[in-house]
Protein backbone atom coordinates (compact mmCIF):
# COMPACT_ATOMS: atom_id res chain seq x y z
CA UNK A 1 0.00 0.00 0.00
CA UNK A 2 0.89 3.82 -1.00
CA UNK A 3 -1.19 5.13 1.97
CA UNK A 4 1.32 7.14 3.32
CA UNK A 5 3.53 8.14 0.55
CA UNK A 6 1.40 10.92 -1.33
CA UNK A 7 0.49 13.31 0.82
CA UNK A 8 -0.04 16.42 -0.89
CA UNK A 9 2.17 19.64 0.39
CA UNK A 10 5.75 20.99 -0.38
CA UNK A 11 8.85 19.70 1.88
CA UNK A 12 8.40 22.13 4.43
CA UNK A 13 4.66 21.62 4.54
CA UNK A 14 5.83 18.12 6.36
CA UNK A 15 7.60 19.38 9.42
CA UNK A 16 5.39 18.06 11.25
CA UNK A 17 4.06 14.97 9.50
CA UNK A 18 6.44 11.59 10.78
CA UNK A 19 4.97 8.74 10.26
CA UNK A 20 6.66 5.59 11.76
CA UNK A 21 5.48 2.05 10.47
CA UNK A 22 6.20 -1.32 11.27
CA UNK A 23 5.44 -4.42 9.13
CA UNK A 24 6.44 -8.03 8.99
CA UNK A 25 6.98 -9.93 5.93
CA UNK A 26 5.17 -13.41 5.41
CA UNK A 27 7.72 -16.28 5.86
CA UNK A 28 10.55 -14.27 6.88
CA UNK A 29 9.83 -12.65 10.16
CA UNK A 30 6.28 -13.00 10.80
CA UNK A 31 6.24 -15.58 13.61
CA UNK A 32 5.76 -13.61 16.54
CA UNK A 33 5.15 -10.59 15.19
CA UNK A 34 1.72 -9.65 17.01
CA UNK A 35 3.70 -9.26 19.92
CA UNK A 36 6.68 -7.39 18.58
CA UNK A 37 3.91 -5.06 16.85
CA UNK A 38 2.34 -4.38 20.24
CA UNK A 39 5.93 -3.51 21.45
CA UNK A 40 6.75 -1.06 18.55
CA UNK A 41 3.34 0.86 19.38
CA UNK A 42 4.16 0.76 22.78
CA UNK A 43 7.10 2.35 22.49
CA UNK A 44 5.54 4.52 20.01
CA UNK A 45 2.48 5.61 22.62
CA UNK A 46 5.84 6.55 25.00
CA UNK A 47 6.93 9.56 22.59
CA UNK A 48 3.68 11.35 22.18
CA UNK A 49 2.28 10.95 18.83
CA UNK A 50 -0.49 12.36 17.61
CA UNK A 51 -2.01 9.42 15.80
CA UNK A 52 -1.86 5.43 16.09
CA UNK A 53 -3.22 2.88 14.04
CA UNK A 54 -2.82 -1.17 13.47
CA UNK A 55 -4.10 -1.37 9.75
CA UNK A 56 -7.90 -1.79 10.85
CA UNK A 57 -8.43 0.73 13.52
CA UNK A 58 -7.00 4.15 14.65
CA UNK A 59 -6.96 5.83 17.27
CA UNK A 60 -10.14 8.25 16.29
CA UNK A 61 -12.73 5.44 15.23
CA UNK A 62 -16.37 6.33 14.82
CA UNK A 63 -19.00 4.65 17.11
CA UNK A 64 -21.92 2.24 16.57
CA UNK A 65 -23.81 3.43 18.91
CA UNK A 66 -24.01 6.81 19.58
CA UNK A 67 -25.34 8.79 22.46
CA UNK A 68 -28.07 11.85 21.23
CA UNK A 69 -26.29 13.64 24.32
CA UNK A 70 -22.68 13.26 22.79
CA UNK A 71 -23.26 15.86 19.93
CA UNK A 72 -22.92 18.58 22.61
CA UNK A 73 -19.80 16.92 24.44
CA UNK A 74 -17.93 14.16 21.70
CA UNK A 75 -14.76 13.01 22.76
CA UNK A 76 -12.13 13.98 21.24
CA UNK A 77 -9.29 12.07 22.92
CA UNK A 78 -7.23 9.12 21.50
CA UNK A 79 -7.98 5.60 22.16
CA UNK A 80 -3.92 4.54 22.31
CA UNK A 81 -4.50 1.41 24.52
CA UNK A 82 -7.40 0.43 21.80
CA UNK A 83 -5.38 0.49 19.15
CA UNK A 84 -2.43 -1.50 21.07
CA UNK A 85 -5.01 -4.11 21.95
CA UNK A 86 -6.35 -4.26 18.83
CA UNK A 87 -3.35 -6.12 16.90
CA UNK A 88 -4.58 -9.77 16.31
CA UNK A 89 -2.72 -10.42 13.10
CA UNK A 90 0.47 -9.22 11.45
CA UNK A 91 0.25 -6.40 9.32
CA UNK A 92 1.36 -3.25 9.29
CA UNK A 93 0.95 -0.82 12.56
CA UNK A 94 1.65 2.79 12.42
CA UNK A 95 2.08 5.85 14.48
CA UNK A 96 2.23 9.70 13.83
CA UNK A 97 4.13 12.55 15.07
CA UNK A 98 4.31 15.90 14.67
CA UNK A 99 8.27 16.76 15.39
CA UNK A 100 11.13 15.02 13.96
CA UNK A 101 12.88 15.11 17.55
CA UNK A 102 9.60 13.09 18.65
CA UNK A 103 10.88 10.89 15.11
CA UNK A 104 14.48 10.54 16.08
CA UNK A 105 13.58 9.79 19.92
CA UNK A 106 10.91 6.90 19.26
CA UNK A 107 13.25 5.18 16.47
CA UNK A 108 16.82 5.10 18.71
CA UNK A 109 14.30 3.41 21.06
CA UNK A 110 12.72 0.67 18.22
CA UNK A 111 16.05 0.53 17.50
CA UNK A 112 17.17 -0.39 20.83
CA UNK A 113 14.52 -2.81 21.04
CA UNK A 114 15.65 -4.68 18.10
CA UNK A 115 12.30 -5.98 16.94
CA UNK A 116 13.41 -7.41 13.78
CA UNK A 117 10.47 -5.90 11.57
CA UNK A 118 11.23 -3.66 8.54
CA UNK A 119 10.68 0.34 10.16
CA UNK A 120 9.63 3.05 7.43
CA UNK A 121 9.37 6.56 8.26
CA UNK A 122 7.39 8.30 5.50
CA UNK A 123 7.87 12.16 5.35
CA UNK A 124 9.58 14.90 3.55
CA UNK A 125 12.73 13.36 1.77
CA UNK A 126 15.11 15.66 3.64
CA UNK A 127 13.27 14.94 6.85
CA UNK A 128 13.66 11.06 6.69
CA UNK A 129 17.46 11.38 5.73
CA UNK A 130 18.13 13.68 8.71
CA UNK A 131 16.14 11.43 11.53
CA UNK A 132 18.11 8.56 9.96
CA UNK A 133 21.59 10.33 10.66
CA UNK A 134 20.82 11.13 14.06
CA UNK A 135 20.05 8.10 14.67
CA UNK A 136 22.85 6.75 13.06
CA UNK A 137 21.92 4.11 10.89
CA UNK A 138 21.80 4.12 7.02
CA UNK A 139 18.97 3.96 5.01
CA UNK A 140 18.13 0.90 3.50
CA UNK A 141 15.68 1.57 0.58
CA UNK A 142 13.64 4.73 -0.61
CA UNK A 143 10.79 4.96 -2.53
CA UNK A 144 10.09 8.69 -3.57
CA UNK A 145 6.57 9.68 -4.54
CA UNK A 146 6.46 12.21 -7.68
CA UNK A 147 3.09 13.56 -6.76
CA UNK A 148 -0.59 13.52 -8.51
CA UNK A 149 -0.77 13.89 -12.54
CA UNK A 150 -4.26 15.33 -13.60
CA UNK A 151 -4.39 16.41 -16.49
CA UNK A 152 -8.21 16.20 -16.56
CA UNK A 153 -8.83 18.68 -13.77
CA UNK A 154 -9.95 16.44 -11.38
CA UNK A 155 -8.54 18.01 -8.59
CA UNK A 156 -9.38 20.84 -5.57
CA UNK A 157 -7.62 23.59 -4.53
CA UNK A 158 -4.24 23.15 -2.07
CA UNK A 159 -6.22 23.55 1.20
CA UNK A 160 -8.29 20.36 0.41
CA UNK A 161 -5.69 18.52 -1.21
CA UNK A 162 -3.79 18.98 1.82
CA UNK A 163 -6.51 17.83 4.59
CA UNK A 164 -7.71 14.96 2.22
CA UNK A 165 -4.75 13.40 1.30
CA UNK A 166 -3.79 12.60 4.90
CA UNK A 167 -6.02 9.25 4.67
CA UNK A 168 -4.11 7.84 2.19
CA UNK A 169 -6.76 5.01 1.66
CA UNK A 170 -8.84 8.18 0.31
CA UNK A 171 -11.62 7.90 2.87
CA UNK A 172 -11.81 11.40 3.75
CA UNK A 173 -13.23 12.95 1.03
CA UNK A 174 -12.69 16.19 -0.95
CA UNK A 175 -16.28 17.43 0.12
CA UNK A 176 -16.02 16.35 3.61
CA UNK A 177 -12.56 18.27 3.90
CA UNK A 178 -14.27 21.30 2.02
CA UNK A 179 -16.99 21.22 4.37
CA UNK A 180 -14.96 21.06 7.73
CA UNK A 181 -12.66 24.13 6.10
CA UNK A 182 -16.01 26.32 5.90
CA UNK A 183 -17.15 24.74 9.10
CA UNK A 184 -14.16 26.16 10.88
CA UNK A 185 -14.18 29.54 9.00
CA UNK A 186 -17.80 29.92 9.57
CA UNK A 187 -16.71 29.46 13.49
CA UNK A 188 -19.69 26.49 13.52
CA UNK A 189 -16.55 24.33 14.63
CA UNK A 190 -13.16 24.40 16.18
CA UNK A 191 -10.20 23.35 14.59
CA UNK A 192 -9.62 20.40 17.08
CA UNK A 193 -13.06 19.45 16.95
CA UNK A 194 -12.81 19.59 12.71
CA UNK A 195 -9.56 17.57 12.98
CA UNK A 196 -10.90 14.90 15.20
CA UNK A 197 -13.54 14.33 12.73
CA UNK A 198 -11.90 13.85 9.92
CA UNK A 199 -9.47 11.13 11.49
CA UNK A 200 -12.23 9.27 12.27
CA UNK A 201 -12.41 8.52 8.70
CA UNK A 202 -9.23 6.86 8.50
CA UNK A 203 -9.05 3.56 9.68
CA UNK A 204 -5.20 2.95 9.58
CA UNK A 205 -4.94 5.81 11.88
CA UNK A 206 -2.17 7.49 9.97
CA UNK A 207 -4.25 10.97 9.65
CA UNK A 208 -2.09 13.53 10.78
CA UNK A 209 -4.39 15.78 13.49
CA UNK A 210 -1.76 18.05 13.99
CA UNK A 211 -1.02 18.94 10.68
CA UNK A 212 -4.65 18.97 9.62
CA UNK A 213 -5.20 21.70 12.93
CA UNK A 214 -2.42 23.98 11.67
CA UNK A 215 -3.71 23.67 7.96
CA UNK A 216 -7.40 24.31 8.97
CA UNK A 217 -5.72 27.05 11.65
CA UNK A 218 -3.89 28.66 8.57
CA UNK A 219 -6.92 28.54 6.18
CA UNK A 220 -8.99 30.17 8.63
CA UNK A 221 -6.92 33.39 9.04
CA UNK A 222 -5.67 32.85 5.32
CA UNK A 223 -1.85 32.81 5.94
CA UNK A 224 -1.12 30.46 3.99
CA UNK B 1 -24.09 -0.49 -0.04
CA UNK B 2 -27.96 -0.20 0.53
CA UNK B 3 -29.25 2.66 2.33
CA UNK B 4 -32.39 1.18 4.06
CA UNK B 5 -35.63 3.73 2.90
CA UNK B 6 -37.33 2.96 6.11
CA UNK B 7 -34.79 4.66 8.04
CA UNK B 8 -33.35 6.90 6.06
CA UNK B 9 -34.36 10.62 7.48
CA UNK B 10 -32.71 12.70 4.10
CA UNK B 11 -30.27 14.15 6.87
CA UNK B 12 -27.50 14.46 3.95
CA UNK B 13 -24.86 14.01 6.42
CA UNK B 14 -23.87 11.24 4.48
CA UNK B 15 -23.29 13.21 0.71
CA UNK B 16 -20.45 14.79 1.24
CA UNK B 17 -18.69 11.70 3.58
CA UNK B 18 -18.66 9.52 0.09
CA UNK B 19 -14.99 10.20 -1.60
CA UNK B 20 -16.57 9.45 -4.87
CA UNK B 21 -19.48 11.85 -4.27
CA UNK B 22 -22.10 9.21 -5.40
CA UNK B 23 -24.66 9.81 -2.46
CA UNK B 24 -27.38 12.41 -2.85
CA UNK B 25 -31.11 13.24 -1.82
CA UNK B 26 -33.41 12.56 -4.18
CA UNK B 27 -36.07 14.87 -3.68
CA UNK B 28 -38.99 12.38 -5.34
CA UNK B 29 -38.91 10.53 -2.35
CA UNK B 30 -37.03 12.22 -0.02
CA UNK B 31 -34.47 9.60 1.08
CA UNK B 32 -30.71 9.77 0.24
CA UNK B 33 -29.79 7.70 -2.50
CA UNK B 34 -26.83 5.84 -4.07
CA UNK B 35 -25.37 6.19 -7.73
CA UNK B 36 -24.79 2.25 -7.64
CA UNK B 37 -22.77 2.92 -10.80
CA UNK B 38 -20.52 5.68 -9.16
CA UNK B 39 -20.19 3.76 -5.83
CA UNK B 40 -17.23 1.68 -5.37
CA UNK B 41 -18.04 0.01 -2.41
CA UNK B 42 -15.77 1.74 -0.47
CA UNK B 43 -17.67 1.42 2.99
CA UNK B 44 -16.60 4.93 3.87
CA UNK B 45 -20.71 5.91 4.55
CA UNK B 46 -21.60 2.45 6.63
CA UNK B 47 -17.74 2.61 8.52
CA UNK B 48 -16.76 5.90 8.66
CA UNK B 49 -19.75 6.88 10.22
CA UNK B 50 -20.67 6.68 13.71
CA UNK B 51 -24.39 6.12 14.11
CA UNK B 52 -27.46 6.57 16.17
CA UNK B 53 -30.19 4.16 16.82
CA UNK B 54 -32.93 6.76 16.62
CA UNK B 55 -36.08 6.24 15.65
CA UNK B 56 -36.88 7.52 12.33
CA UNK B 57 -40.42 8.69 12.69
CA UNK B 58 -39.34 11.03 15.95
CA UNK B 59 -36.73 12.56 13.29
CA UNK B 60 -38.90 12.79 10.25
CA UNK B 61 -41.24 14.98 12.07
CA UNK B 62 -38.67 17.36 14.18
CA UNK B 63 -36.75 18.01 11.28
CA UNK B 64 -40.15 18.60 9.30
CA UNK B 65 -41.18 21.11 12.01
CA UNK B 66 -37.30 22.55 12.25
CA UNK B 67 -37.72 23.07 8.20
CA UNK B 68 -41.05 24.68 8.70
CA UNK B 69 -39.70 27.84 10.35
CA UNK B 70 -36.29 27.39 8.93
CA UNK B 71 -34.30 26.33 11.85
CA UNK B 72 -31.12 24.74 10.96
CA UNK B 73 -29.82 21.63 13.24
CA UNK B 74 -26.46 21.52 13.68
CA UNK B 75 -25.74 17.74 14.10
CA UNK B 76 -22.36 15.96 14.18
CA UNK B 77 -21.57 16.22 10.74
CA UNK B 78 -20.26 12.37 10.80
CA UNK B 79 -23.15 11.20 11.69
CA UNK B 80 -25.85 8.42 10.67
CA UNK B 81 -28.42 9.19 13.11
CA UNK B 82 -30.87 6.06 11.90
CA UNK B 83 -28.10 3.66 10.95
CA UNK B 84 -29.59 3.31 7.61
CA UNK B 85 -26.68 1.90 5.20
CA UNK B 86 -26.42 -1.77 4.87
CA UNK B 87 -23.67 -3.13 3.71
CA UNK B 88 -25.04 -5.91 1.37
CA UNK B 89 -22.88 -9.43 0.21
CA UNK B 90 -21.25 -8.35 -3.11
CA UNK B 91 -21.01 -11.35 -5.80
CA UNK B 92 -18.46 -11.25 -8.79
CA UNK B 93 -17.59 -8.58 -11.12
CA UNK B 94 -19.08 -6.16 -8.51
CA UNK B 95 -16.79 -7.53 -5.57
CA UNK B 96 -13.88 -6.37 -7.17
CA UNK B 97 -15.21 -2.75 -6.72
CA UNK B 98 -14.82 -3.65 -2.71
CA UNK B 99 -11.70 -5.24 -2.18
CA UNK B 100 -9.77 -2.55 -4.31
CA UNK B 101 -11.54 0.40 -2.23
CA UNK B 102 -11.97 -0.61 1.17
CA UNK B 103 -9.06 -1.03 2.93
CA UNK B 104 -10.36 -2.92 5.55
CA UNK B 105 -11.40 -5.71 3.20
CA UNK B 106 -8.67 -8.43 2.33
CA UNK B 107 -8.14 -9.36 -1.34
CA UNK B 108 -10.25 -12.75 -1.38
CA UNK B 109 -10.52 -12.33 -5.04
CA UNK B 110 -7.07 -12.24 -5.65
CA UNK B 111 -5.90 -13.84 -2.75
CA UNK B 112 -3.64 -11.08 -1.85
CA UNK B 113 -4.08 -8.16 0.75
CA UNK B 114 -4.45 -4.31 0.04
CA UNK B 115 -3.88 -2.98 -2.73
CA UNK B 116 -0.61 -2.99 -3.33
CA UNK B 117 2.39 -5.69 -2.35
CA UNK B 118 5.30 -5.05 0.42
CA UNK B 119 6.54 -2.25 -2.37
CA UNK B 120 9.91 -1.70 -0.93
CA UNK B 121 9.02 -1.93 2.66
CA UNK B 122 10.54 -4.69 3.10
CA UNK B 123 13.28 -5.00 0.99
CA UNK B 124 15.91 -5.35 4.01
CA UNK B 125 14.71 -8.56 4.81
CA UNK B 126 12.64 -9.47 1.00
CA UNK B 127 14.73 -8.16 -1.59
CA UNK B 128 12.63 -6.65 -4.61
CA UNK B 129 14.46 -3.87 -6.12
CA UNK B 130 18.42 -3.62 -5.62
CA UNK B 131 20.81 -1.12 -6.11
CA UNK B 132 20.76 0.12 -9.95
CA UNK B 133 17.12 -1.38 -10.31
CA UNK B 134 14.41 0.87 -10.20
CA UNK B 135 10.49 -0.30 -8.71
CA UNK B 136 7.03 1.78 -9.31
CA UNK B 137 3.72 2.04 -8.17
CA UNK B 138 1.68 3.54 -10.67
CA UNK B 139 -1.57 4.43 -9.12
CA UNK B 140 -4.93 5.08 -10.73
CA UNK B 141 -7.90 6.87 -9.17
CA UNK B 142 -6.85 8.45 -5.99
CA UNK B 143 -7.14 10.68 -4.28
CA UNK B 144 -11.33 11.51 -4.65
CA UNK B 145 -11.29 10.37 -8.41
CA UNK B 146 -11.79 6.50 -9.26
CA UNK B 147 -11.05 4.78 -12.28
CA UNK B 148 -12.29 1.68 -14.03
CA UNK B 149 -10.16 -1.26 -15.03
CA UNK B 150 -10.65 -0.16 -18.73
CA UNK B 151 -8.45 2.48 -17.83
CA UNK B 152 -5.77 0.78 -15.88
CA UNK B 153 -5.67 -1.33 -18.91
CA UNK B 154 -4.72 1.21 -21.45
CA UNK B 155 -2.19 1.59 -19.35
CA UNK B 156 -1.22 -1.75 -18.73
CA UNK B 157 -0.72 -2.45 -22.14
CA UNK B 158 1.36 0.83 -22.97
CA UNK B 159 3.83 -0.94 -20.31
CA UNK B 160 3.60 -4.07 -21.89
CA UNK B 161 4.74 -2.42 -24.93
CA UNK B 162 8.17 -1.16 -23.16
CA UNK B 163 8.83 -4.75 -22.20
CA UNK B 164 8.46 -4.04 -18.18
CA UNK B 165 8.38 -6.81 -15.54
CA UNK B 166 5.05 -6.64 -13.47
CA UNK B 167 5.28 -7.58 -10.04
CA UNK B 168 3.90 -10.99 -9.63
CA UNK B 169 2.42 -10.52 -6.03
CA UNK B 170 0.63 -7.66 -6.79
CA UNK B 171 -4.14 -7.50 -7.31
CA UNK B 172 -3.96 -5.98 -10.65
CA UNK B 173 -0.94 -8.22 -11.80
CA UNK B 174 -3.27 -11.10 -10.71
CA UNK B 175 -6.18 -9.78 -12.54
CA UNK B 176 -4.42 -9.93 -16.28
CA UNK B 177 -5.43 -12.74 -18.29
CA UNK B 178 -2.43 -11.91 -20.33
CA UNK B 179 0.50 -10.29 -18.93
CA UNK B 180 2.84 -10.33 -22.03
CA UNK B 181 -0.21 -7.42 -22.79
CA UNK B 182 -1.54 -6.56 -19.84
CA UNK B 183 -4.88 -7.55 -21.15
CA UNK B 184 -6.95 -7.28 -18.36
CA UNK B 185 -10.00 -9.91 -17.55
CA UNK B 186 -13.40 -8.47 -19.94
CA UNK B 187 -15.64 -8.88 -17.08
CA UNK B 188 -14.50 -6.33 -14.46
CA UNK B 189 -13.26 -3.56 -17.37
CA UNK B 190 -16.43 -1.34 -16.46
CA UNK B 191 -16.61 -1.43 -13.17
CA UNK B 192 -14.80 1.25 -11.25
CA UNK B 193 -12.75 1.61 -7.92
CA UNK B 194 -11.06 3.93 -5.66
CA UNK B 195 -7.83 3.21 -6.75
CA UNK B 196 -5.50 0.32 -8.28
CA UNK B 197 -2.29 0.16 -7.82
CA UNK B 198 0.13 -1.42 -10.91
CA UNK B 199 3.32 -2.68 -9.99
CA UNK B 200 6.64 -2.86 -11.98
CA UNK B 201 10.26 -2.88 -11.97
CA UNK B 202 12.94 -1.82 -14.75
CA UNK B 203 16.52 -0.73 -14.66
CA UNK B 204 17.52 2.50 -14.22
CA UNK B 205 18.26 3.50 -17.83
CA UNK B 206 14.61 2.68 -18.42
CA UNK B 207 12.84 5.52 -15.97
CA UNK B 208 12.43 8.34 -18.29
CA UNK B 209 9.99 5.83 -21.23
CA UNK B 210 8.05 4.33 -18.56
CA UNK B 211 7.49 8.32 -16.54
CA UNK B 212 7.12 9.57 -20.09
CA UNK B 213 4.37 6.77 -21.18
CA UNK B 214 2.61 7.39 -17.68
CA UNK B 215 1.94 10.56 -18.28
CA UNK B 216 1.03 10.10 -22.10
CA UNK B 217 -1.78 7.04 -21.07
CA UNK B 218 -2.98 9.56 -18.54
CA UNK B 219 -3.91 11.96 -20.70
CA UNK B 220 -6.01 9.93 -22.89
CA UNK B 221 -7.81 7.91 -19.60
CA UNK B 222 -10.29 10.25 -17.49
CA UNK B 223 -8.44 9.87 -14.01
CA UNK B 224 -5.50 11.10 -11.78
CA UNK B 225 -2.28 8.97 -11.34
CA UNK B 226 0.08 8.72 -8.54
CA UNK B 227 3.94 7.72 -9.10
CA UNK B 228 5.85 6.19 -6.34
CA UNK B 229 9.09 5.33 -7.48
CA UNK B 230 12.33 3.15 -5.55
CA UNK B 231 15.27 2.22 -5.49
CA UNK B 232 17.80 0.58 -2.81
CA UNK B 233 20.16 2.52 -1.38
CA UNK B 234 24.16 2.20 -1.21
CA UNK B 235 25.98 0.53 1.79
CA UNK B 236 26.48 4.09 3.56
CA UNK B 237 22.57 4.63 3.39
CA UNK B 238 22.90 7.32 0.25
CA UNK B 239 20.67 7.05 -2.49
CA UNK B 240 21.99 9.81 -5.53
CA UNK B 241 21.70 8.17 -8.65
CA UNK B 242 17.75 7.68 -8.92
CA UNK B 243 17.26 11.34 -7.16
CA UNK B 244 19.31 13.16 -9.75
CA UNK B 245 17.82 11.26 -12.66
CA UNK B 246 14.36 12.62 -11.45
CA UNK B 247 15.91 16.01 -10.64
CA UNK B 248 17.22 16.19 -14.42
CA UNK B 249 14.05 14.99 -16.05
CA UNK B 250 12.22 17.80 -14.09
CA UNK B 251 10.67 16.29 -11.67
CA UNK B 252 10.50 16.79 -7.87
CA UNK B 253 10.24 14.59 -5.04
CA UNK B 254 9.19 16.59 -1.64
CA UNK B 255 8.11 13.07 -0.09
CA UNK B 256 9.56 9.68 0.42
CA UNK B 257 8.62 6.20 2.11
CA UNK B 258 12.31 5.64 3.70
CA UNK B 259 13.26 1.71 5.03
CA UNK B 260 15.30 1.94 7.68
CA UNK B 261 16.89 -1.66 7.45
CA UNK B 262 16.08 -3.00 10.63
CA UNK B 263 14.66 -6.22 9.21
CA UNK B 264 16.12 -9.01 9.44
CA UNK B 265 14.53 -13.13 8.74
CA UNK B 266 13.68 -14.47 12.19
CA UNK B 267 11.42 -17.20 11.12
CA UNK B 268 12.80 -20.56 12.23
CA UNK B 269 12.32 -22.03 8.60
CA UNK B 270 14.04 -18.65 6.78
CA UNK B 271 17.14 -18.38 8.85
Amino acid sequence: MTNTLHRYGKSSSFRDDFILFCIPSPGKNDQGAVEKQKAFLRICARHRPVNMGNGNKGSYKPERHLDPRSHWNRDTSPDWKGVIAGVSKPGTVAAVFDSQDKAVACLREVIDADLGLSVNLSTSVTGAQEVAECCGIPRHSVEYSLGFTDPHDHLPNSQVLELSTMCGHGMVSFNMARKMLDMVREGRRTPEQAVTTLARFCPCGVYNPARARRLLEAARKRTA
Amino acid sequence: MLIDTDKCVACANCVPVCPMGAIYVDPEINRARINEDECVECGTCFRGMSQEHLNPTVVRAVRKLAKLFRFRFEPEPDVCPTAAFVMNDLAMPRLVRQVFSDPVVEHKSTGIKGRGTEEVKTNDVNPRVDVGEVGYTIEFGRPGVGVRFRDIQAMTAALAELGVRFEDKNPISHLMTDRSTGTLRADILNEKILSGIVEIKTTLDQVEPVLSTVEEVNRHIDTVTAVGISTRCDDEGQETKLAELLDELGYLAERAKTNMGLGRLTNLEAT
